[in-house]
């Protein structure tokens, strides 16, 4: 069995798009939405079973009793998040507050416990197929814990699964780097932009520091003709696969705001991922 | 006056809004917070540019003076420290520098040397003064560099607008925290309108005054601008799906400096946040 995650660095450049299609075309046993902040694979594959949701506890969130509390100050003083201020008593700000302790273990008089804090929802759809996703509560921060959950509800049972996908979120921090580990291969799903050139040399990057394979395939790769080829001619020096190339085609949207993959009708966009299916499935068996 | 320009979904056009905004204003600071992936920069192409480290604390241990406790392990609710075979090993890249293992250790074994995380440059491009905070490959968080950032000397009164990352979870959060006025840029899908949902959530649970801009308007159905009409959130604007204005940002041009008609555009839609803000402080006083 191989795990395939799709990363772009750049947000919006086509990850859930090219994910939704290649799960349709492989007919996936297992997949997963690795971002748990902004999640919208569900948006466009409808897994037909109920869903199991648990709750996820993120680190603990501190509190101080003010009938205990002697306002010595030294809490405030040693977290290190600038979570603990003072007004007419001391009170923690649980959006700066990390879970670390440190409050707790600086107070002479335990005046400050940590309390276990929900901070999302972890959601597994099972029947022939397996589908993990989450949603982070909104103004909690452990993301990249949560992927890590994620990808573990996932495990126990795609184990018989052929080809495990796995959707990625943007950027190159937690979330991403806990979404790397275990993978076989990524593969960027790029865009013909100077933002977006400069964000996939960074994930390119970062995947290469934890020495995961890495595949380039474009989207909209005829927006703009001169950064397309600049993007080929990067994956070419740096002895990157490359997977193929998507069009812009505005009946990608409307699959999409109709909830479906582009596998799922017949358009152009459509049958380029098909190729770029078939290039990434061959790749995948090389590793 | 600080307005954060965010999304929830990548690619809606946090930055197109963000950097034209800027260079609209006769005078502004523009700061890229999108550490992990800034773009700022490349349509800026400041001048004059000064770099400053930054680094953030982590622990070290004088192997001499440790004797196995594992009073540190136990403490440190990231699992950054581990005893493996005879002595102390600690794993960096999740450390979240709270600095309680060296508070814990009875045997004064553990001190803290500083790691660099990543840089925050500083230039000027004509009338916007640019800052961009840059996080090093392979680490895990750029909260530190945001704090830097938006800590900066040359925040004062005058407009600053900043460029958040992509999501919801800390990185936002720390991006929008000092912010006057947040502006939620949506494309016209369900995946937009979806994450946009999210982020109103998060601006409404940090008491932000906001608004929405639409961006790559077509003709047709925009569920994002369906969303706003049916929660009731305040629309400022919108801008076209265009092609011309595709082509400038694909090569890095600021379409606010290059074309009359968009120069327009952006003056026309940071009048209205100016309005919004206003309204705001108003009501809120």
């Amino acid at each position: 069995m191989k795990q395939l995650l799709i990363l772009s660095g750049k947000g919006g450049t086509g990850k859930t798009t090219v994910a939704s299609a290649f799960i349709r075309l492989s007919n996936a046993k297992a997949y997963a939405d690795c971002d748990v902040d902004a999640p919208n694979l569900h948006l466009v594959i409808h897994h037909k079973s109920p869903v199991e949701s648990t709750d996820y506890y993120g680190l603990p969130k501190a509190e101080i009793n003010p009938d205990i509390c002697i306002q010595c100050d030294q809490c405030r003083i040693a977290c290190r998040f600038d979570a603990i201020s003072k007004s007419s008593q001391y009170i923690v700000d649980p959006f700066a507050c990390e879970g670390c302790g440190v409050c707790e273990l600086v107070c002479p008089v335990d005046a400050i416990v940590l309390n276990p804090a929900v901070a999302g929802e972890l959601m597994l759809y099972k029947n022939e197929s397996i589908f993990s996703t989450a949603q982070l509560k909104m103004g909690s921060g452990t993301s990249g814990k949560l992927v890590t959950e994620v990808k573990r509800q996932l495990k126990p049972d795609s184990n018989h699964a052929d080809l495990t996908i796995i959707d990625g979120s943007p950027g190159i921090g937690c979330p991403v780097i806990a979404s790397l580990s275990g993978v076989d291969m990524v593969l960027v799903v790029a865009e013909p932009t100077i933002s977006g050139i400069s964000d996939m040399e960074r994930i390119i990057k970062t995947a290469s520091t934890f020495r995961v394979k890495v595949a380039v395939c474009i989207n909209k790769y005829d927006v703009n003709m001169k950064n397309t080829e600049k993007i080929m001619e990067y994956c070419h020096k740096h002895d990157i696969s490359y997977a193929g190339i998507i069009p812009y085609d505005p009946d990608a949207v409307k699959a999409t705001n109709q909830g479906l993959s582009i596998a799922d009708i017949d358009c152009t966009a459509g049958r380029a991922v098909r190729e770029v299916f078939d290039k990434t499935k061959d790749l995948l068996s090389e590793v | 006056m600080k307005i954060a320009v965010l999304s929830g979904k990548g690619g809606t056009g946090k930055t197109l809004v963000s950097v034209n905004l800027a260079a609209a204003s006769d005078q502004s600071v523009y700061v890229d917070c999108d550490v992990e992936e800034p773009n700022g920069h490349l349509f800026f192409k400041p001048q004059n540019l000064e770099t400053e480290m930054v680094s953030i604390p982590i622990p070290q241990v004088d192997e001499s003076l440790c004797i196995g406790c594992r009073k540190c392990v136990d403490f440190c609710k990231f699992n950054a420290l581990a005893y493996i075979g005879n002595s102390l090993v600690i794993f960096e890249d999740i450390c979240h520098s709270c600095g309680g293992c060296v508070i814990v250790c009875p045997q004064k074994a553990l001190s803290e040397k500083t790691k660099e995380i990543g840089e925050v440059k500083k230039g000027t491009s004509d009338n916007v003064m640019v800052l961009s905070g840059m996080m090093n490959i392979g680490e895990a968080s750029g909260i530190p560099i945001i704090k830097k950032l938006l800590k900066d000397e040359s925040l004062d009164d005058s407009l600053t607008v900043i460029d958040c990352p992509p999501g919801s979870a800390c990185t936002v959060m720390e991006s929008i925290k000092d912010a006057d006025y947040c502006i939620l840029v949506a494309e016209p899908s369900i995946f937009g309108a979806h994450n946009l949902n999210l982020v109103v959530e998060l601006v409404r649970l940090f008491h932000k005054p906001h608004g929405v801009i639409l961006n790559k308007c077509l003709d047709g159905i925009n569920p994002s601008e369906e969303y706003c009409k049916e929660n009731g959130t305040h629309v400022i604007g919108s801008l076209p799906y265009d092609k011309e204005l595709g082509t400038m940002n694909a090569i890095g041009l600021v379409a606010a400096r290059e074309s009359q008609r968009y120069r327009e555009v952006f003056t026309g839609l940071l009048q209205a946040v100016m309005k919004e803000v206003g309204h705001e402080a108003t009501s809120n006083t």
